[in-house]
């Protein structure tokens, strides 16, 4: 029998129909809801009379627009408010499950999720958000989709869809003290660039991806979209199984042992072929701090900012020059020089329990410079934030300075009040660094929750390790 | 849909890569639960000196006059012409509905990120996939030229330069069919709703916990 990739095996199982040109119909096992790239979605099914195909496969919540602060007396930017209160509005039409604000479970989409079981492994997943990505750490194929396309999957449960190419990252060794996830898949983007993965599913797989939690898993399967992929995923192991065991809704009784049969199905097999190849060494990857306006723009923390002169590729030393320019920063800074204002931990990247350990451990006992006018700290869910507060995380966290915050994506994209102002410099732990991401004119550089909360401490870059 | 079948239109060019969908409609645009109105927010942090709000009246707001398409002579552009990596970042359909708005109907770049190629599809914009060099030489050509138009047809696959030079470009048989007739991708589907049907049946069979409901 022919060796098949994990993606191969995922994709070609959900095929419900192929046409001519090599494009298929795929099932779409499960659609996540938000607030930004819904209400168009609903509004169409509205006016030509359509009904979801499988409401019940759908599940929603608010997070892009959510307040962080204050939420008892709800939001108080009307379009903001009119946004959410139509997801709530088209969810009781159309008969599908929301987490509304000031549930526990609310939270960004891509944390609740997973938390909820609503992923598991196998299924197709699509949501109108880029990040959809996340849940391939439970070797699913997730993808983020455009209005329409939320649209035609509420309609039809399916989607058309051409198979992607198979690129395998295979990251061997095991990682530094101090080097996180979120310093892999920084890696990575660096190496192979932000269209480096575009046509192509990532695997990511080794004995360092192995090494992870499903939290890291997640991490750096949330950013494969900054490497140009719609999808990245890793195989399931005892890891992705021990984490789904009694999730809400996960199966259970004899459907869970009928499940993790098939999910340990769930790997690439041992030839597989892969379209494209990329090797990693683990051991020699170090905290990674971006410097530009783009992911790829990445260096390591004991590295400086490149200098656009010695860039032989003029095409790219312009963009270079464009991104110091927009960055207020010259050539060849060291990066443990850079002065910030602001500190965001949170986002579907690095806003789980893990996450903030990793942080609170950084920032226990110590204070927040005072050169930092912000550093906050946003958890991924309120699950999230009530496991913290169980820890006394958010304790560590207040008394150090830091602000303790309510679940949403806040200052991963500004659409709420959590903004930079123009020309502050943010430490995020989020995943992207574009111009005015932040808020307009705002600079961001993207690192791991322990480098956060480390420049948090010191007003500046600093190496974790040296901590 | 709307139906694309060939377009003349005068081309700007934006002469950078990675140019994301931030970039193409900032965050604060998508507070908005409609589909239209976007037109004069597309690139907002390019094209104005203050910050855009939602539904703000833009006729008064301060000009950007470094960004190209606030320069005279690329008034009434049709045709975005763009270095690699178009529409990277969020999947915000947003971004396309704000170039169809603004009057852009084709976007030519060495390459696109997937799924802000794939929204351009159902909204009638045709993303045109071209060789790096051709682009540069594009790039180069609207720079030293004013007025520079480029032709566009899709059932034959060419792009035509005002010198008559044609240069041919691929696209996949589903998608310009559908682009051409201007079809209802969701009407397609439910023509197939006995092989979903028939698909979910199966499905239920080997993948039970599938097709549970979800815990409330
Ligand atoms: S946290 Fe950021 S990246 Fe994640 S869904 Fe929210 S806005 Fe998008």
């Amino acid at each position: 029998m022919a060796a098949h990739t994990l993606y191969d095996k995922i994709f070609d199982s959900h095929v419900v129909r192929r046409e001519a040109d090599g494009s298929v119909l795929l099932y779409i096992d499960r659609q996540l809801l938000h607030e930004v790239t819904s209400p168009q979605a609903f509004e169409g099914l509205r006016l030509s009379g359509r009904k979801p195909w499988r409401g019940v496969a759908n599940l929603a919540v608010a997070d892009h627009n959510v307040p962080t602060t204050n939420i008892e007396q709800g939001i108080t930017d009307p379009i903001a408010r009119l946004q959410v209160e139509t997801l709530t509005r088209n969810c009781g039409e159309f008969e599908i499950t929301e987490y509304g604000m000031g549930d526990i479970r609310q939270g960004v989409v891509h944390v609740m999720g997973p938390e909820q079981g609503f992923t598991q492994p196998g299924m197709t997943i699509i949501c109108g958000d880029s990040h959809t990505a996340t849940h391939g750490a439970f070797a699913a194929i997730a993808y983020g989709v455009g209005t329409s396309e939320v649209e035609h999957a509420l309609a039809t449960q399916t989607l058309t869809q051409t198979k992607s190419k198979n690129m395998q990252i295979l990251v061997e060794g095991k990682l530094g003290r101090g080097v996180t996830a979120k310093d892999i898949i920084l890696a990575v983007i660096g190496e192979i660039g932000t269209a480096g993965g575009t046509g192509y599913a990532i695997e990511f797989a080794g004995s360092a991806i192995r090494d992870l939690s499903m939290e890291g898993r997640m991490t750096v399967c949330n950013m494969a979209i900054e490497a140009g992929a719609r999808v990245g995923l890793i195989a399931v192991d005892q890891t992705t199984i021990d984490y789904l065991d009694g999730r809400p809704s996960s199966p259970s009784g004899e459907q869970w042992q009928q499940a993790v049969i098939h999910w340990k199905s769930l790997v690439s097999d041992d030839n597989a072929n892969f379209d494209h190849v990329v090797k990693v060494d683990a051991g020699s990857i170090e905290p990674q701090v971006t410097w530009g306006t783009s992911p790829e723009m990445v260096t390591q923390i004991a590295g400086s900012v490149p200098d656009p002169e010695s860039e032989p590729d003029t095409q790219k030393a312009r963009s270079m020059r464009g991104a110091l320019d927009y960055m207020g920063l010259a050539a060849n800074t060291v990066m443990t020089d850079i002065e910030l204002d602001k500190v965001f931990i949170g986002s579907c990247t690095n806003g789980r329990i893990e996450d903030l350990r990793a942080a609170a451990e950084v920032a226990k006992g110590r204070q927040v410079s005072d050169r930092i006018k912000l550093a906050l700290v946003v958890p991924g869910s309120g699950l999230v934030k009530q496991q913290a507060e169980s820890e006394g995380l958010d304790q560590i966290f207040i008394d150090a300075g830091f602000e303790w915050r309510e679940p949403g994506c806040s200052m991963c994209l500004a659409m709420n009040a959590d903004r930079l102002s123009p020309q502050e410099r943010c430490a995020s732990t989020s995943n992207r660094n574009f111009e005015g991401r932040q808020g307009q004119g705002g600079r961001t550089h993207l690192v791991s929750p322990a480098m956060a909360a480390a420049a948090a401490i010191s007003g500046h870059f600093v190496d974790v390790r040296s901590w | 849909m709307k139906a694309f079948t060939q377009h003349t239109g005068l081309a700007a060019p934006i002469d950078r890569a990675n140019v994301d969908t931030d970039a193409l409609i900032p965050k604060q645009f998508l507070k908005s639960i409609e589909r239209s109105g976007f037109g004069p927010f597309l690139f907002d942090e390019w094209r104005y000196l203050d910050q855009g709000e939602p539904g703000q009246d833009c006729t008064n707001r301060p000009l950007n006059p470094d960004f190209v398409l606030n320069q005279q002579r690329y008034a009434g552009t049709s045709v975005l012409v763009a270095r690699d990596n178009f529409g990277c970042g969020s999947s915000r359909e947003h971004a396309v509905w704000a170039l169809d708005n603004y009057g852009i109907r084709v976007v030519i770049a060495p390459s696109f990120a997937e799924i802000f190629f794939n929204n351009c599809f159902k909204n009638g914009v045709l993303p045109i996939t071209l060789e790096g060099d051709l682009v540069a030489r594009l790039l180069t050509e609207i720079a030293d030229n004013e007025g520079y138009q480029l032709q566009v047809d899709l059932s034959s696959q060419q792009v035509v330069l005002p010198n008559g030079e044609s240069l041919p470009f691929d696209i996949e048989p589903t998608r310009k069919h559908n682009l051409l007739e201007g079809l209802d991708d969701i009407a397609l589907t439910l023509r197939r709703q006995d092989e979903i049907r028939s698909y979910e049946t199966a499905a239920a069979q080997r993948t039970p916990w599938l097709f549970n409901d979800l815990a409330h």
